[in-house]
């Protein structure tokens, strides 16, 4: 049992001084300041702290290395937290996952002996016979998937990522990476330094606890790196990945770091790999590094008296480092260690017995280990059971092996091929600016390691300064670190290769032997290496596994791909907060006093409608009637203002535009389209001629700068010698329409406003003494004029009509009046009554096309479209007393009962008190006067009766030139 | 690629940019179908070096930049007026 040490160990993390009190399962438990969850439970005896993804099994900790995914907890607040490295709070009430009715009695640890009948690919398999029954089975498996419960009621905690740039990044702060960074910075890098654990130090604190002179050392490079100027250090921060120009998201505790280094050197080292053997899941079996971990950090033995296997020298310091905590070492199975690296005389001094050539063949006890049969083991991992022996015991430790923390190297373009020597794989190649030292590099020595690490970023350092980069100085080492074969076959199985997903030697045996024998196959049939833990203790061995299968070598075998996140990171960390600017039209203010109910429309903010919360309909209606009875304003400074000057001003809208703009006279204005090369409508709006070289563009809300940016780039294309002025912030703008507009236009304005001088086009002048440009508008009603003038001039235009306007009967309109008045006139709206296919041929506005000019963008697609048109804009009207549900945009038109078409748009018209509509419909439709079939919601078919355009009776000449918003 | 290396306006993050496309040459007016439809719908996609369109949206500015898609790396900046063709107007 589990128990934590009176002795204070020289550098552990938890402050023994206070203590924590929280709750795990309801039952009360107290801790100290830097334990985590895990190392808490395990002080208070607590060693059962989690079951089984698959079949429910006890388990508990393993690594305490942000690897135990067995030991996940959730709180009332948040889920699939990992007990071994997730910091105690005080008041912290702490639960298991994945268990019904507490960790002891879980009703689903019976699952465990039923495993035979779900062997693997057992889901691909079952439940989809009889296919009535998969619901069934569907609704059953959900419910018993997946680990957590996420809190709906969460509150989201958006930080903002930040950024940081440097020289040099380095990743891991243990012997390796605080030496060059420390030796990057002297030598005038700038240098951020991330660890994931909450002090820098890394195996030092727990693989050379018992070495007086690395911890001295280890001291003075911690002291150095804290006073250095140039080394920016994060502790609890998580390299996340390895993305392109060394961009490396660093996840800390108060959200995600974007870091833009100029070069990386990964310190990242090894991770400790288990041994497989039958129950190598039951609590209390751990990996070796785990047990010194948990030891040296936070004082906590983690059994009294434990077998060890191992096939290394760090198993021998481990057992002998655990021998001296006071942990009875009962005996060690040695699975191939060199015999220089046993320590013999130190063993017999410690009375530790050692068993050369043996494994630990199974681990007993139901929740946790109460003993281990130890045998002779062969190459192939068979024991010996005549000569296998019982030991009693409370704790298993594995050091077999080791498996390099490559994921950065490999995502950096890095490689890395298997050492049979060091029986690990080990970097092979990887850019002169991603550079791997330490144990990552094969480097277990300790003065070795700091050689790697400067001679690592002198490396660094030669490539930053654009010198030859010195060759690879060699300090790997020459021994074994691992057992080749750390695999002991059993008659029952249950001898674990990946704990978060329960595969066991034969399940990948079996998969290989239904042809899912390439690792990727083998991967995705098995789910080995697809847990939490992204095959951190699996991959290795499962590798390993299918190589003897296919009788080849690790690197023929291959391995899976390392894509980022390195851990897992929270949504809302990768979320971060939104950036996004809203903004906000000049009159603004206005609109809110008059009671504006606002809504996005693209990155603006534009009234919707204005009153009361309950009368939407109610107030639309009046907005409308309002203008097509008096007069009504709307903001439009949202719409693209572009202003296009110099010699080639008319020949750069030309070749950028469908329309003539040579044309042009001053002071007139043409609805202008603009279509991409294959003939696809992507704007409209309005030129208008101001001068010989001067025009005024106008384009769609939220497409101005798309529009300018094309323009500019025909500009260079066509080496014209014109200039492009987006003024779309520096203008605001007033539509003023409805037959009494000119009424409350004409008093206020110098321009002529009579409908005989003005029929169309721009004009110059004064509106209420500012300076403004005034343009016919056609878009809501037949009588129409639009305003812009600067920010503060639009301020006081708008305030001036609304007063003036009052006797008159004027309303302010929002976007969705607006969209019922140009549809009533008969207007399209690009991108609602368009999509990404539609040529101004099927939009109905062939006469906007004008081929007399020999060049423009889409012209040549458009000579041919015109022939050739598949489908064009029709428009319909509904009866006013139909029954039947109003159909929606996107509803299908059905022809035939097959689909001919959609609505793209239709809206109850106030003006004539029924439904109104466009439909994009095939050309054979469009053409005959045929009435349209509507398909509304659950299939119900509406007649709809085709009609002209504008739906709205004409009251004289339809003015030309139009802008929209 | 996370950051333009543009050669005339130093290292700038990609987001600042909006590509714009490689620059191609329509064909000539009287071109035939086939010839305009390969201009329209096909692009190579191959790796190698290509003369790109990359507009700088807070400067405002059209860059073509040579890249090399094989190592993402951007090669130099080519002047607008290499890739300028005259536009006739009648």
């Amino acid at each position: 049992m589990p128990c934590r040490r009176a002795e204070t160990g020289p550098r552990e993390w938890i402050d023994r001084g206070r203590t924590l009190r929280f709750t795990f399962e309801g039952r009360s438990y107290e801790g100290h300041p830097g334990d985590t969850i895990t190392s808490a439970l395990l002080a208070n005896g607590v060693s059962l702290l989690g079951r089984s993804f698959k079949y429910h099994r006890p388990r508990g900790a393993f690594s305490l290395a942000n690897h135990d995914v067995n030991a996940l907890f959730c709180t009332p607040q948040d889920t699939h937290i990992r007990g071994d490295v997730t910091p105690l709070v005080e008041g912290m009430d702490v639960r298991p996952v994945n268990v019904r009715g507490g960790l002891d009695n879980d009703r689903d640890r019976h699952l465990d002996r039923l495993g035979r009948f779900m062997p693997v690919g057992f889901y691909y398999k079952a439940f989809h016979r009889p296919k009535a029954l998969f619901p069934y089975w569907e609704r059953a498996i959900r419910k018993r998937a997946g680990l957590g419960r996420v809190d709906l009621d969460w509150t989201p905690d958006r930080r903002a990522k930040r950024h940081a740039h440097c020289d040099a990044l380095v990743v891991g702060a243990g012997p390796t990476g605080l030496t060059a960074a420390l030796d990057l910075a002297d030598n005038g890098c700038s240098v951020v330094l991330v660890d994931e654990n909450p002090h820098p130090g890394a195996s030092f604190d727990y693989a050379h606890a018992g070495d007086e002179t690395a911890l001295a050392h280890r001291d003075a490079l911690i002291a150095s790196v804290h006073a250095h100027p140039a080394i920016t250090l994060h502790t609890r921060a998580v390299a996340l990945g390895h993305y392109a120009d060394h961009l490396v998201p660093i996840a800390t505790p108060d959200g995600i770091i974007k870091v833009r280094a100029r070069g990386v050197l990964l310190a990242t080292g090894v991770i400790e790999q288990p041994a497989v053997f039958h129950n190598n899941d039951r609590p209390g079996v751990m990996l070796a590094s785990g047990a010194q971990r948990l030891l040296h950090r936070f004082g906590v033995a983690a059994c009294r008296r434990a077998i060890m296997v191992v096939a290394n020298g760090e198993g021998y310091a481990a057992a002998l480092d655990l021998h001296a905590a006071g942990i009875e070492i009962a005996a060690i199975a040695d699975m191939g260690t060199p015999k220089s690296q046993i320590p013999a005389a130190r063993l017999l001094a410690a009375g530790i017995p050692v068993h050369r050539d043996h494994a630990v063949h199974a681990a007993h006890g139901e929740s946790a280990v109460e003993a281990a049969t130890l045998a002779p083991v062969g190459a192939d991992g068979h024991c010996d059971l005549a000569r296998a022996h019982r030991v009693p015991c409370d704790g298993i430790f594995m050091s077999v092996g080791w498996a390099p923390a490559g994921q950065l190297l490999y995502q950096a373009g890095g490689r890395l091929r298997y050492d049979d020597t060091l029986a690990m794989p080990v970097p092979e190649s990887w850019p002169d600016t991603v550079v791997p030292a330490g144990r990552l590099n094969g480097v277990f020595d300790l003065d070795c390691q700091y050689e790697d690490a400067r001679d690592a970023a002198a490396r660094l350092r030669a490539a930053l300064a654009g010198e030859p980069v010195p060759a690879v100085a060699d300090h790997r080492d020459r021994v074994s670190h691992g057992a080749a074969w750390p695999i002991v076959a059993h008659a029952q199985s249950r001898n674990f290769v990946d704990l978060d997903e329960d595969i066991q030697l034969k399940d990948l045996e079996q998969a290989a032997r239904e042809g899912f024998d390439n690792i990727e196959l083998l991967k995705r049939f098995s789910t080995v290496g697809m847990g939490p833990s992204q095959g951190k203790h699996a991959n290795q061995n499962a590798i390993r596994i299918l190589a003897r299968i296919r009788d080849q070598g690790i690197d023929a075998t291959g391995t899976t791909t390392a894509r980022p996140m390195f851990h897992p990171v929270r949504l809302e960390d990768l979320a971060g907060r939104r950036l996004r600017p809203t903004r906000r039209s000049p009159l603004h203010d206005a609109h809110a006093e008059l009671g504006a109910r606002f809504m996005d429309a693209g990155a603006w903010l534009r009234p919707a409608w204005y009153g009361a919360a309950g009368e939407r309909a109610e107030a639309i209606a009046a907005e409308v009637r309002a203008v097509r009875e008096a007069v009504g304003l709307i903001d439009v400074s949202t719409l693209g203002k572009i202003e296009v000057v110099g010699p080639d001003a008319a020949r750069l809208l030309e070749a950028a535009y469908t329309l003539r703009a040579a044309d042009l006279s001053v002071g007139a204005g043409r609805y202008a389209l603009m279509v991409d090369e294959s003939g696809v409508v992507v704007d409209d709006g309005l030129i208008a001629r101001l001068g010989p070289e001067h025009f005024f563009v106008t384009a769609s809300s939220g497409h101005a700068a798309a529009t300018r940016r094309e323009l500019t780039r025909e500009a260079a294309i066509g080496a014209f010698e014109a200039w492009v002025v987006d003024r779309t912030s520096q203008l605001g703008s007033i539509t003023i329409a409805g037959p009494r507009s000119r009424d409350l236009l004409a008093p206020l304005t110098d321009v002529d406003l009579d409908r005989k001088a003005f029929k169309g086009g721009i004009r110059t002048g004064h509106v209420c003494g500012q300076p403004a440009r005034v343009l016919r508008a056609a878009f809501v009603d037949r009588v129409g004029f639009e305003v812009h003038a600067d920010v503060a001039a639009t301020r006081l235009i708008w305030a001036r009509l609304m007063d003036d306007g009052a006797a008159l009967g004027v309303r302010a309109f929002g976007v969705e009046a607006q969209r019922v008045l140009r549809l009533e006139m008969g207007h399209i709206i690009v991108g609602q009554d368009t999509d990404g296919l539609t040529d101004p041929f099927e939009a109905a506005m062939a006469g906007a096309v004008h081929f007399d000019k020999p060049v423009f963008i889409g012209r040549g697609a458009l000579a041919l479209l015109a022939e050739r048109t598949q489908r064009r804009l029709v428009a319909f009207t509904l009866p006013a007393d139909a029954d039947t549900p109003l159909p929606r945009e996107s509803h299908l038109v059905i022809e035939d009962g097959e689909i001919a078409g959609r609505v793209t748009s239709i809206a109850h018209s106030p003006t004539l008190g029924h439904a109104i509509g466009f439909a994009m419909v095939d050309t054979a439709l469009a053409d005959s006067e045929r009435a349209l079939t509507l398909r509304v919601d659950d299939g119900v078919l509406v007649r709809a009766t085709r009609a002209a355009t504008p739906f709205v009776a004409r009251r004289g000449k339809r003015a030309q030139p139009e802008s929209r918003s | 690629m996370k950051r333009i290396d543009c050669p005339e306006i130093g290292p700038r993050p990609i987001d600042e940019f909006t590509y714009g496309g490689e620059v191609r040459r329509p064909p000539q007016a009287d071109a035939d179908t086939a010839a305009l439809a390969d201009y329209v719908f096909n692009r190579a996609g191959a790796p190698g070096v290509l003369r790109e369109w990359w507009h700088h949206d807070p400067s405002g500015r059209w860059f073509v930049l040579e890249r090399d898609t094989r190592t993402d790396t951007v090669l130099r900046s080519i002047p607008i007026t290499e890739v300028a063709h005259a536009v006739p107007t009648r």
